[in-house]
C-alpha cells in the first residue's frame, strides 16, 4: 500500500474510533441504550487495532500475535466466567492489567529513545516518567485492592508508625528522579557516567512500593474510592503514553478514564462525608471503636424470628429494601428477589434503596439486583427515595450498617458525622437482617439498632430470608 | 491531599509541555515551529477529551456506574495500540518482547473488559408489562 494512503487510513480510523469512545459512553447515560453504545465503542477499538497493524513502522508480525493470542486466552474468560459477585476484584485487577501495558510501554519507549539521536525532547521524557510512575503505582495499588477484596490481605486498615513520613518519602524520592531524569535524559544519554537507565529503574520501582504503601492502611469500606481513585490513574497514565508517543486516540481515552475515575472518586468521598486525603490517609476505624463502644451499654434490642419477619413483612403495603456489603458476601441477593416479588404478588409495594458506598465499589448493589432481575426501575438513589421512608411501612436492612446509622445527623462527636445516610429511622418499623451485633466498618454503634421500632433478625442473610419467604407463603 | 498533588501535577505537566514546547521553538527556530504546533495541539486534545468525559459521565446514573468502570476500562485499554507498535516494530529483542507482554495485557482488558460490560449492562431490565 501507498505509504501515505496508509497513515491517512490509521488516522481516519483513530478519530472514528474516538468519536464511537465518546458516543458509547454517551448511550451509557441511560439503561435502554447503553449495550448498544458499548457495542459501538466496541466496534471502534476494532477498527483502531485494524488501523495500528496496518502501520508501516510495524516489520514483524509474530510478536504481535503471541501477545494478542494469549491476552485473548486470559481475557475471554476473564469476561465470560467471573460471577457478579466478584465484580469489585475483576475491576482492580483489571486496572492491573491495563496499568501493566502502560508501564511496560513507558520502559520500552524510555529505552528506545537512547538509541534515538537527540533523545525524547522535554514534553516526552515528562509524560514517559509520568506514564511510568502512575502506572507502576497503580500496578501493585490495584494488586492490593485485588488482595482485599478478595480476601488473601487483610481488609483491615494496616498501620504502623512513621508510616505517612516514609509514604512521603517515597513519593518525594520518586518525583525527585522524574524530575531529574527530565533534566539530564532529554536530550538523550549524556557523554561520560550515564546511569539514566539505572535511575529509570529506581523511579520504576519506588513508584511500585508507593503503589504497595498506598493501598495498605485503607480498609475494605473505602475501597470504592481507592477502586475509582486506580481507575482514575490508570487513565491518566494511558494519556501521558499518548503524549509520550504523539497518538491522539491514547490522549482521548485515557482523558475519558481519568475523568470518569476522578468523578467517580468525588461522589464517593462525598457519600462518606470525607476527603480523598482523610480516605487515603485516615485509616478510619482504628482506635476510634474503642471508645464508641462504651454508648451501647445499658441498651437493648429487640430480636425476632423469621416467622414474627415473615407476618410484619407479608402484610405490609409498602417496603423499602436497604442492601448493604453484607448482603453480597451472604450472596441472598436472589432470596431478596424472591421475597420482593411474593410481597408484590401480595400486592405490597417494594422499592431498594441504595447508598452510594453500599458494597465494594460504586454501583455494586445495582450490579448484584440486577444479576438477580430485579428490574432497574425498583432501584433508586439516596436522593430519589430519602424522602419516603416516612411513607413505607417496613423498612428491611439487609447487611448494611453505618449508611444508616442516624448519628451522622444526630451525634456531632460520631466518626461519621456529616455523612450522607439513608433515613431509615423515618420508617414505621424496622426491620435488620444481620450476622450479629459486630459493628459495621467505621467500628461505631449503630443507634438505629437500639431504637424502639427496631428489630433484629439475627442469621446468615441467605438462609434468614429464604425462611422469611417460606414463612410468607404459609401465611 | 493526593488531589491536591494529583492537580498539582497535573498543572505541571501542562505548564512544562507549554514551556518546553516554546523552549523547543526558539531553540530549532529553522524547523519553522512545527513541532510546538504538534505539542499544542496534543494539550487542547487532552483538555477537550477530559472536558467531554466530564460532562458526559457526571450524567451516568449511579445506577451504571459498575458497568461505566468497566467500560472506561476497556477503552483505556486503547494503549494496544502503543503495545502493538513496540512489539512489532524494528527494535531490540528484548523491547519487542516487552512490547509483546503490553499486548497480552492490553488485549486481556480489550476483550475481557467489553465482554463482561455487556454481561452486566444485558442483565439491566426494566419490569416487564403486567401480564
Amino acid at each position: 500500500m501507498n505509504p501515505q494512503i496508509g497513515a491517512l487510513f490509521v488516522q481516519v480510523a483513530y478519530i472514528a474510533a474516538s468519536a464511537a469512545f465518546i458516543l458509547g459512553l454517551r448511550g451509557l447515560t441511560k439503561p435502554d441504550t447503553a449495550r448498544r453504545g458499548m457495542q459501538l465503542a466496541a466496534a471502534g477499538m476494532l477498527l483502531a487495532i485494524i488501523g495500528t497493524l496496518l502501520n508501516h513502522e510495524i516489520i514483524t508480525y509474530e510478536y504481535i500475535i503471541i501477545g494478542l493470542v494469549v491476552g485473548s486466552v486470559i481475557g475471554l474468560p476473564m469476561g465470560l466466567l467471573v460471577p457478579m459477585t466478584a465484580m469489585p476484584q475483576r475491576i482492580a485487577v483489571s486496572h492491573m492489567f491495563g496499568a501493566l501495558a502502560v508501564t511496560l510501554v513507558g520502559i520500552a519507549e524510555f529505552l528506545h529513545y537512547r538509541d534515538v539521536p537527540g533523545g525524547p525532547g522535554v514534553v516526552k521524557m515528562v509524560a514517559l516518567g509520568f506514564e511510568t510512575i502512575f502506572g507502576a503505582l497503580t500496578i501493585t495499588g490495584s494488586f492490593m485492592a485485588f488482595g482485599k477484596l478478595q480476601g488473601f490481605i487483610s481488609g483491615k486498615p494496616i498501620t504502623f508508625p512513621g508510616q505517612k513520613i516514609i509514604n512521603a518519602a517515597i513519593f518525594v524520592g520518586a518525583i525527585g528522579l522524574w524530575i531529574y531524569l527530565i533534566a539530564t535524559q532529554s536530550g538523550g544519554p549524556g557523554a561520560g557516567a550515564d546511569n539514566g537507565v539505572l535511575l529509570f529503574g529506581l523511579m520504576t520501582l519506588l513508584a511500585l512500593v508507593i503503589g504497595v504503601t498506598l493501598v495498605l492502611p485503607i480498609g475494605g469500606a473505602d475501597m470504592p474510592v481507592v477502586v475509582s481513585l486506580l481507575n482514575s490513574y490508570a487513565g491518566l497514565a494511558a494519556s501521558a503514553t499518548g503524549f509520550a508517543i504523539g497518538n491522539n486516540i491514547l490522549i482521548v481515552a485515557g482523558a475519558l478514564d481519568g475523568a470518569s475515575g476522578f468523578i467517580l472518586s468525588i461522589l464517593m468521598s462525598k457519600a462518606m462525608n470525607r476527603s480523598f486525603a482523610n480516605v487515603l490517609f485516615g485509616a478510619f476505624g482504628g482506635e476510634k471503636a474503642a471508645a464508641s463502644v462504651k454508648s451501647a451499654e445499658g441498651l437493648t434490642t429487640r430480636s425476632i424470628s423469621a416467622e414474627d419477619a415473615a407476618m410484619r413483612i407479608g402484610y405490609a403495603r409498602n417496603v423499602i429494601i436497604i442492601p448493604g456489603y453484607g448482603m453480597a458476601v451472604a450472596q441472598a441477593q436472589h432470596a431478596v428477589r424472591e421475597l420482593a416479588e411474593l410481597i408484590e404478588k401480595r400486592g405490597g409495594r417494594v422499592r431498594f434503596a441504595i447508598h452510594p458506598v453500599a458494597g465494594r465499589m460504586p454501583g455494586h448493589m445495582n450490579v448484584l439486583l440486577a444479576e438477580a432481575n430485579v428490574p432497574y426501575d425498583h432501584l433508586f438513589d439516596l436522593e430519589e427515595i430519602n424522602e419516603e421512608f416516612h411513607t413505607c411501612d417496613v423498612a428491611l436492612v439487609i447487611g448494611a450498617n453505618d449508611v444508616t446509622n442516624p448519628a451522622a445527623k444526630s451525634d456531632p462527636a460520631s466518626p461519621i458525622y456529616g455523612m450522607p445516610i439513608l433515613n431509615v429511622q423515618d420508617a414505621e418499623q424496622v426491620i435488620v437482617v444481620k450476622r450479629g451485633m459486630a459493628t459495621g466498618f467505621a467500628g461505631i454503634e449503630n443507634e438505629l439498632f437500639y431504637l424502639e421500632k427496631t428489630s433484629m433478625l439475627f442469621g446468615d442473610a441467605k438462609g434468614v430470608l429464604s425462611q422469611v419467604v417460606s414463612e410468607i407463603k404459609g401465611l | 491531599m493526593i488531589s491536591a498533588v494529583a492537580t498539582a501535577l497535573g498543572a505541571a505537566t501542562v505548564a512544562i509541555t507549554l514551556m518546553s514546547g516554546g523552549f523547543t521553538a526558539a531553540e530549532s527556530a529553522s524547523a519553522s515551529g512545527t513541532l510546538i504546533d504538534a505539542q499544542i495541539v496534543e494539550v487542547y486534545v487532552f483538555l477537550l477529551a477530559a472536558f467531554t468525559g466530564f460532562q458526559i459521565i457526571t450524567k451516568v446514573p449511579p445506577l451504571l456506574h459498575t458497568p461505566l468502570m468497566a467500560a472506561t476500562n476497556a477503552i483505556s485499554a486503547i494503549s494496544l495500540v502503543a503495545s502493538i507498535v513496540i512489539a512489532g516494530s524494528e527494535r531490540p529483542l528484548y523491547i519487542n518482547i516487552m512490547g509483546a507482554i503490553a499486548v497480552a495485557a492490553a488485549t486481556v482488558n480489550v476483550v475481557g473488559g467489553f465482554v463482561i460490560t455487556d454481561r452486566m449492562l444485558k442483565m439491566f431490565k426494566k419490569t416487564e408489562a403486567p401480564k
